[in-house]
């Protein structure tokens, strides 16, 4: 599978589509409207293009085109509101023809669409909303993608964003980028959705795919987009080359039958060894800055399973010290699970397990199935098979992913057999 | 855009040290000082207790009047501020610098604006 299975005619047309409306968005303070003379604006395109050849400036003439429509559309209108936003958007005549002038300053646009990131990930939005407006909005899916990239009707989609909009009108969620000192506060809500949408590809809670394509894909471009926006930030560099370093091993995480296949069973062959490239190279960068962030941490770690030629040969001390600094810089109990995994891959089974039997005793995991199925694996490892069966069956009581409950199955058949 | 920016709280049951209140009183002061020099402040006033509260409906042409507030909750509207501001973010900002952020909860509620079409 390659990073992008998606139609490139379609990634064009989503990217150009992703810039419009950002402008329009500025333009017009209303989403809807600036959704529909995007529209029109790009089937307009579909239209002529093919007849009169594409345009010297496609991302001017699609501008404009958009621009003259809303003016239709904001005449017919009559009200009070209307004739303000004509008088607006005539003003931003000027802008139009700089940006449709042969040295147009793609920073414009630029600045326009990380204003839109940070009104969709605003944190007055909730966060089902805020996940679905990037997707829409800046990653350019329609409403029934993104409704059936979360497993609900496309109907309550539909019915989210309206209220989501709404929400952005009424309470006057502005549509800027924050200044410099606001950046730290603001920041790692924008990062979170971007991680949350390639989580969900992979962690799909219920139903058959165990990875989503679509998504994971989706989160990297819009990580890349937010890179190129935000070079300077440490953690973007960080976030992407996480992504990156995680995405490489999904063409060997399920076999030719659709089995969960482990990292020590991997075929690491089969890893996409540019996008590893790519992550290591972000990797270095982002760890420059000092203290590293979450994200640049957990890429490091990352980076570390991709460079191993296998799972014995991994340097589990390197990743025991990296969650060391992620649970001072980020403290959270799955990150002292991950480490008690890594602890005992280093020191032996014992001591990952008496460290996995004290997040058991805090409760907080309780409900999160990889904390029963790694203590079940130490357990297995330590030959007791019956204590082993029961941590299975309770992961799989949790278990909502097909793939990850089959292989559940096959752990707690292993383990009843064995006892 | 205005904001009306509700401020809530527990209602302490006994009276706190005359020392405490009178920190919290500075507090409050000094925050009212600087929210009525910035421009932004329209109005703004401390409410009784909610054990002051009367709750009224008409039913029926006729006033039904009970005793207390309209919602038994644990936090009431102890105040509140009316700001004019640019956006949500500002109006988000001074709720954060009142010192109701930190012993309650902060609501932040646009006014609604009637198109004059």
């Amino acid at each position: 599978m390659s990073e992008r299975a998606a139609d490139p005619a379609e990634a064009v047309f989503r990217e150009e589509w992703g810039r419009l409306l950002a402008t329009l968005v500025r333009w017009l303070g209303d989403f809807d409207l600036a959704e529909e003379v995007a529209a029109e604006a790009m089937a307009a395109a579909v239209e002529r293009w093919p007849v009169d050849g594409v345009p010297d400036r496609p991302g001017g003439w699609l501008l404009t085109t958009a621009r003259r429509r809303a003016v239709d559309t904001l005449r017919r209108r009559q009200n009070y509101a209307a004739k303000l936003a004509v008088l607006k958007i005539e003003s931003e005549r000027a802008e139009t023809e700089r940006l449709t002038a042969p040295v147009a300053e793609p920073d414009v646009i630029g600045d326009d669409r990380l204003r839109l990131f940070f009104t969709c990930c605003h944190p007055a939005l909730g966060a089902e909303a805020r996940v679905a407006l990037t997707l829409r909005y800046l990653a350019g899916l329609s409403t029934a993608q993104v409704a059936r990239a979360f497993l609900v009707p496309e109907g309550t989609m539909a019915q989210r964003l309206v209220r989501a909009k709404h929400k952005i009108g009424k309470a006057g969620i502005p549509y800027r980028v924050p200044s410099a000192a606001e950046l730290p506060g603001r920041l790692p809500a924008v990062l979170r959705v971007v991680y949350v949408i390639f989580t969900e590809a992979y962690a799909a809670s219920s139903g058959a795919a165990l990875v989503q394509p679509d998504l994971a894909g989706e989160a990297i471009r819009l990580a890349r987009i937010l890179h190129g926006l935000l070079p300077a930030e440490p953690e973007v560099g960080g976030l992407l080359a996480l992504l990156l370093l995680v995405d490489a091993r999904r063409p060997a995480r399920v076999d030719d039958d659709g089995e969960l296949v482990l990292l020590e069973d991997q075929d690491r062959s089969r890893w996409n060894h540019a996008m590893i490239d790519e992550g290591r190279a972000l990797v270095t960068s982002a760890l420059r800055h000092r203290p590293p962030g979450p994200y640049a941490l957990q890429a490091a770690i990352a980076a570390v399973h991709d460079e191993a030629p296998s799972l014995a040969e991994t340097d589990w001390r390197q990743i025991v010290a990296l969650y060391d600094v992620l649970r001072a810089t980020a403290p959270s109990p799955v990150v002292d699970l991950n480490r008690a995994v890594a602890v005992a891959m280093l020191l032996g089974p014992e001591a990952g397990l008496a460290l996995i039997d004290t997040l058991v005793a805090a409760g907080t995991l309780d409900r999160y199935h990889p904390l029963h199925a790694a203590r079940g694996h130490l357990l297995d490892r330590l030959g007791r098979r019956a204590e082993a069966a029961e941590a299975y069956q309770l992961a799989l009581e949790l278990c909502g992913n097909d793939p990850e409950r089959a292989f559940l199955e096959r752990c707690l058949a292993a383990a009843r057999a064995a006892g | 855009m205005q904001y009306l920016l509700l401020i809530y709280g527990t209602e302490p049951s006994e009276q706190p040290a005359p020392e405490q209140l009178e920190a919290e009183m500075a507090e409050w002061f000094a925050y009212d000082e600087q929210i009525r020099k910035s421009g932004f402040y329209v109005d703004g006033n401390a409410l009784e207790r909610a054990n002051t509260a009367t709750t009224l409906r008409v039913r029926d042409g006729d006033r039904v009047v009970t005793d207390g507030p309209f919602a038994e909750t644990r936090e009431v509207l102890g105040g509140y501020y009316l700001v004019d501001v640019p956006d949500l973010d500002t109006a988000l900002d001074w709720a954060a610098k009142c010192p109701g952020a930190r012993f309650g909860s902060m609501e932040v509620r646009p006014i609604t604006v009637f198109d004059q079409g």
